[in-house]
């Protein structure tokens, strides 16, 4: 596994002297949607907890880089850390909520729907950072700025941030921590029995999470120079940021990255495809049916499905 | 000082008086056996000591410690495990990992807790399953399993929750001596239990419950003779 991670890294570090910029762009989505998956596995995979309102953190990091550079001058390389850090207090806050009150399952993805729904709603009736038509940012093309002239800029900082969050998704696999968020996914009864903590874990987690999410909001904001509130705090982001993990196999370390892998392009060539004439929903209809197909036939995701089918071939 | 005092303790659930004004103590190092009917409120008093459940009434002492408001996970750093009558392995989890579980929370390091565990694997039989899912275990394999993740944590105070329910007499004597050899090591036992082989050749002592209320305590072979236990367990007419 550790070889083909680092193949893997050698081979995305070179590919995009061979990407047009078309292609260019799609990978750029792979590696990001990988990270925000990757992010999101660490709550939502290893520990169990399904946050479906994900995309709230993306919201929270972006207007924050994005609003305190307009209003006071700070490089959005600082204030990405900044929208990280409060991020992870708003993870913080829901999971102590739902955690605290003991909602679990369906009640919990409520939970973190409905604080999603609550700050989209708040931020398009602010008018001091743009209310519904949504916050602009003028391109510098200065790298200081966080602003590009060349897209391969995106791609590398794309790549770097997927590497780290492998990186510590793969140190809390290690580690204590990890191993209690394994179980805790299993039964949190018997792990209370057998000493484990669990809120304090599951809002680690959390807040580990939600700050990796908050960092995205700031790439996400100054790659497309804008903040839409029903982009960045929707529904629809906080599913694109489910799906691929739950695709690839959630609480994987792999998993995250194969789901991208196949539902980026695919979300692409149907957004290519159907994107003219009042098609433009066609990718999430494709989304559904893969998700109904993924449940039915690998429940467990694509990667634990071929790890199993890699185990019967050498037995 | 003992390892358990309970004092007044006192738990309802609707019109159910499920424990009613019971107290009980466990010495260090002392084997007791809760028996009592079906519905008797035994699994309840476990729920309340473990911190599971929290008390209408009553004082629960841990070695020497009140422990109202602590949960179950701070009682278990304390000292104190159970196990669940109705077995909750995780499923997913190898075995070496159910048990790594609870060896983690005195061996902070995963290679430690895991040598640990596999140390505990061996004594309750298990160490050739180790890799295995836990769901893929029998039944009597789930009973050791759920033993053994008890046991990693190091306890104290070992609360067994029908530990030996639906086993065959050679797979009950297993039991009864991994719990004997547990207790020459020091660790006090509080034990739910029917089969009551098991009780009366592992208990120090017995405490009936019925109805949620101690209708007797004493040396087993006094206690199987007492008619208010008797009654209990086959009503009026006996």
């Amino acid at each position: 596994m550790r070889w083909l991670g680092v193949a893997a890294t050698a081979v995305a570090l070179v590919l995009p002297a061979v990407l047009g910029p078309y292609a260019l762009a799609i990978a750029i989505n792979v590696l990001f949607f990988a990270y925000l998956g990757q992010a999101w596995n660490l709550v939502g995979g290893y520990a169990g907890q399904l946050s479906a309102g994900h995309a709230v953190f993306v919201g929270v990091g972006g207007y924050t880089a994005a609003v305190l550079a307009a209003e006071t001058g700070l490089t959005p390389w600082i204030g990405m850390f900044v929208g990280g850090a409060l991020a992870a207090a708003l993870g913080g806050v829901i999971g102590y909520l739902g955690f605290r009150f003991g909602l679990r399952g369906f009640y919990f993805v409520l939970l973190t729907v409905a604080f999603a729904e609550v700050c989209r709603i708040v931020v398009s009736n602010w008018e001091r950072v743009g209310g519904a038509v949504g916050f602009y940012i003028t391109f510098t093309g200065d790298p200081r700025r966080l602003s590009f002239q060349d897209d391969r800029a995106w791609y590398y900082i794309a790549l770097a941030l997927l590497v780290v969050a492998t990186g510590i998704a793969a140190a809390v696999e290690r580690r204590r921590f990890g191993i209690y968020l394994t179980a805790i996914r299993e039964d949190e009864t018997a792990c209370e029995a057998l000493g484990v903590d669990t809120l304090r874990y599951k809002l680690l987690a959390m807040m580990l999470s939600s700050f990796l999410t908050g960092l995205a909001g700031a790439f996400y904001a100054y790659r497309y120079s804008s903040l839409q509130p029903n982009a960045v705090f929707g529904v629809p982001l906080s599913v694109e940021i489910i799906i691929r993990p739950i695709v690839g196999g959630a609480g994987t370390l792999a998993g995250p990255i194969v789901g991208s892998l196949i539902l980026t392009p695919l979300g692409e060539a149907s957004r290519a495809l159907f994107g003219q004439g009042g098609w433009h929903g066609a990718h999430l209809i494709l989304y559904g049916v893969l998700l109904v197909a993924v449940v039915l036939f690998v429940p467990q995701g694509v990667v634990p499905w071929l790890r199993d089918l890699l185990r019967r071939r050498s037995a | 000082m003992s390892a358990l005092e309970v004092r007044g303790l006192a738990k309802r659930f609707g019109g159910l008086q499920a424990v009613k004004d019971l107290s009980f103590t466990v010495g260090e190092g002392e084997i007791v056996a809760l028996i009592g009917p079906n519905g008797a409120g035994k699994t309840t008093v476990f729920g309340l000591v473990s911190g599971f459940i929290e008390p209408d009434a009553g004082e629960v002492t841990f070695r020497g410690r009140a422990t109202r408001g602590l949960k179950p996970h701070a009682l278990n750093a304390l000292g104190l495990a159970r196990t669940f009558q109705i077995m909750r392995p995780f499923a997913r989890l190898s075995v070496v990992r159910n048990v790594m579980i609870g060896a983690l929370g005195r061996h902070a390091d995963p290679r430690a807790a895991e040598s640990r565990a596999r140390a505990v694997l061996d004594e309750v039989g298990l160490a050739a399953k180790a890799a295995q899912p836990a769901g893929s275990l029998t039944l009597a394999e789930r009973k050791r399993l759920e033993l053994a993740r008890a046991l990693a944590t190091e306890p104290v105070l070992l609360l067994l929750d029908e530990v030996m329910s639906g086993l065959n007499d050679r797979e009950t004597e297993v039991i009864i001596e991994l719990v004997r050899a547990v207790n020459a090591r020091g660790t006090a036992i509080l034990l739910i239990e029917h089969v009551m082989r098991a009780v009366m050749s592992l208990a120090g002592r017995i405490v009936v419950l019925s109805y949620g209320e101690r209708i007797a305590e004493g040396r087993p072979d006094v206690v199987a003779r007492d008619p208010r236990v008797i009654e209990a367990y086959l009503g009026d007419e006996a």
